[in-house]
């Protein structure tokens, strides 16, 4: 589904079928370098199980037009912007890596806005080293290679995403190599300079759901402990042999959490 | 910090795809002989049909074992996807049938095995897709057959009969100029030798069969989804990017971004045609890939020794392989092949048909017969048997002489194999 946002065109997949507005709705937010794509399999389970899905491109990501936003709190706008035009006033806010920060700011500045958050392969702050964030600006292949190798906990994940016979690792780099340059650096400084994370964690009235693999090593486990401790009442789930690319690695596992958390 | 670095093809070759099996601790990957998974409750039952879980319904369209070859495959040609096909020819006709159909086009190298050959130029024509032939190493000529309806370039990394070595730079670039794939045939080279990916391809299929099972064993095909594609900005490919009424409206390039081909392979190719292979092939052709970066050294190292033993013997006429200076392609293949051009070459005795069948019948090594990549040497005369009925003016045009043969150098002593050829070329010369 397309929509105009801010004069850009703001792409969201639906699930594979159209967009109810009448139905709870989902926003699915990506993370750095990525696109819908990487939610395919648990927003399609869920478009299919009573739920509205905008699984989102941000801007200058995929099919969305526009640059990359250069702050968390810009593109919480954006996607604040999105609701606005697709005429939803609440939804529930999935968010992976960068994407979680984003829920988190939007839950924490908008709670009118937000019905729950659900934050994957997050930590707060989301520091990147010094090396991989000159590598984003110097040379993006190599920061993609970085980023790549660090995400992946495994080279036999399995049943494979979005199915058997699919090579997760070399699916990853394809799409972030498919990414316009100079998007990527936008991407982790956004990340990187992110500062109100636990102010808008302590200000989450809506539930929360953590889901973390044990051996991410992108967003260590250890750094979503301040989140698990300012965020009223969230629950937390540790998804065994998983990295950073835990919908690829684990689609049930994250499906089996979100399902649980939304109903 | 050490920049973090992936493994290496040897390491791929042994682990990409499959770990321990965690039921029950099996360290080699199980052979699935099972035709059907069991769903773990309605709602799984219709989350795995609608492409909403991953997982197995029907060993038509997966298994778990194929699906550890399938991995391995992309991973080890830096791809994302592959698809496990019946036959190497299966694969070739599931990767044109995806984004080809009646009204479609196709450009193809003339140097072609012969079966994929006869699928384009008669089988495929029948079903309304066409396809002009030209020759690999003429550019212009690539260049002037591409038509409005083309679909994708095709040929092979290394053609047949002459190692025609095709330029993938400039035929990736002109794929892409004209918004189609270069799809090519890897089986001579496998991803050992030449990851086409790396240098301008964009779809890659093998008989694995060959090479990388590398036992003369079992029959199997490859197909490969290298994500370097874009599908969507080309827009000649509706079947990947508009609703697919065979799939409740799915449209392909919105459930993956970088591999709509592979899923609609799968999910329409595998499905309907059905072409697909067996988990104990794969299972086969799995222990064959877990040693190929050991044997294809070997079986280049052995090939090296046989031509330059051919070259300098008094009975052969010509040796066509790409690292020899005279070969048409010699500058071309130290930059894409420097490991080496494979193991299947051609050349030609002095003498007539009868000449070459007496070369033939003394061979005690090589084993005479149509196939190539085995562990075993093989040999075939084109003259006396593919190409028998061919008259001899026809057979020159096709690049074929009364006396040439084909090796496929296997992996035995070279010596042994070098004192069998010098059996064959006296036998062959005592008669003339």
């Amino acid at each position: 589904m397309l929509l105009s946002v801010n004069g850009h065109d703001a792409y969201a997949y639906t699930g594979g079928k159209s967009f109810n507005p009448a139905l709870p709705t989902l926003v699915f937010i990506h993370g750095a370098q990525h696109d819908h794509s990487v939610w395919i399999l648990q927003s399609r389970y869920l478009a299919h199980h009573g739920y509205g899905v905008l699984a989102l491109d941000l801007p200058g990501h995929g099919r969305s037009g526009g640059a990359a936003l250069e702050s968390v709190e810009a593109i919480a706008a954006w996607v604040i912007a999105v609701l606005d035009a697709a005429g939803i006033a609440k939804a529930a806010l999935i968010g992976h890596s960068m994407g979680s920060l984003v829920s988190l700011e939007i839950a924490g500045t908008q709670p009118a806005r937000v019905t729950k958050i659900a934050l994957i392969g997050t930590a707060n702050p989301m520091r990147v080293s010094p090396e991989l964030l000159n590598a984003t600006r110097d040379d993006e292949a190599l920061a993609q290679d970085m980023v790549n190798i660090w995400s992946h906990s495994t080279y036999a994940a399995k049943p494979s995403n979005p199915g058997p016979g699919f090579w997760i690792v070399g699916e990853n780099l394809r799409l972030m190599q498919r990414i316009k340059p100079g998007v990527m650096h936008t991407d982790f400084v956004a990340c990187n300079a992110y500062a109100k994370g636990r102010e808008r964690a302590a200000a989450v009235a809506c539930p929360a759901l953590l889901v973390l693999g044990a051996d991410d090593i992108m967003a260590h486990p250890k750094g979503a402990r301040e989140l698990q401790t300012d965020i009223a009442g969230q629950r937390t789930v540790l998804v065994k042999s998983c990295g950073h690319a835990l919908m690829a690695e684990q689609p049930d596992a994250v499906l089996d959490a979100l399902k649980g958390f939304l109903a | 910090m050490a920049a973090p670095k992936y493994p290496g093809f040897d390491t791929l070759a042994l682990h990409a795809g499959a770990a321990p099996d965690p039921e029950t601790g099996a360290r080699a990957t199980p052979i699935y002989l099972t035709t059907s998974f069991v769903f773990r409750d309605s709602d799984h039952a219709a989350s795995l049909f609608n492409m909403e879980r991953a997982g197995h319904v029907y060993s038509r369209i997966s298994n778990p074992t194929t699906a550890v070859l399938e991995e391995r495959i992309a991973a080890l040609e830096g791809g994302v996807a592959g698809i496990a096909t019946a036959s190497g020819q299966a694969a070739l006709h599931l990767g044109l049938a995806t984004i080809a159909g009646a009204g479609s086009h196709v450009v193809a190298s003339r140097a072609l095995y012969g079966g994929s050959h006869n699928l384009l130029d008669y089988t495929l024509r029948r079903f309304g897709i066409d396809t002009t032939f030209v020759d690999p190493r003429d550019i212009d000529a690539w260049r002037a057959a591409i038509r409005p309806t083309t679909r994708v370039l095709f040929g092979e990394t290394l053609g047949n009969p002459g190692l025609d070595v095709l330029n993938l730079p400039v035929l990736g670039q002109l794929a892409l100029d004209h918004k189609v794939p270069l799809m090519v045939d890897s089986t001579f080279t496998t991803p050992y030798l030449l990851k086409p990916l790396d240098h301008g391809a964009h779809l890659i299929y093998h008989s694995a069969t060959k090479f990388l099972c590398g036992h003369g064993t079992v029959i199997g095909g490859l197909l490969v989804d290298g994500g370097n594609f874009d599908w969507v900005a080309s827009g000649k490919f509706p079947e990947l990017t508009e609703p697919y009424d065979g799939f409740h409206g799915m449209v392909f390039a919105e459930e993956s971004t970088v591999a709509p081909f592979a899923l609609r392979a799968r999910r329409e190719g595998l499905r309907d045609f059905g072409a697909t292979m067996n988990p104990m092939a794969a299972f086969q052709i799995l222990q064959g890939v877990e040693t190929l970066h050991l044997r294809m050294p070997r079986h280049v190292e052995n090939a090296r020794k046989i031509v330059e033993f051919l070259t300098r013997h008094p009975m052969v006429e010509s040796v066509s392989y790409p690292e020899l200076p005279e070969h048409p392609d010699y500058e071309l293949a130290k930059t894409l092949l420097p490991k080496g051009c494979g193991a299947v070459f051609s050349f030609s005795i002095k003498g007539d048909r009868a000449a070459g069948r007496r070369f033939v019948e003394s061979l005690k090594i090589f084993s005479h017969l149509a196939n190539v990549g085995d562990a075993r040497s093989l040999v075939i005369h084109p003259a006396s048997t593919t190409h028998f009925r061919v008259a001899t003016e026809m057979l020159e045009a096709s690049g074929i002489r009364e006396g040439t043969m084909r090796l496929s150098v296997g992996l035995e002593d070279p010596d042994d194999l070098i004192d069998d050829l010098t059996r064959g070329l006296k036998a062959a010369q005592k008669g003339a």
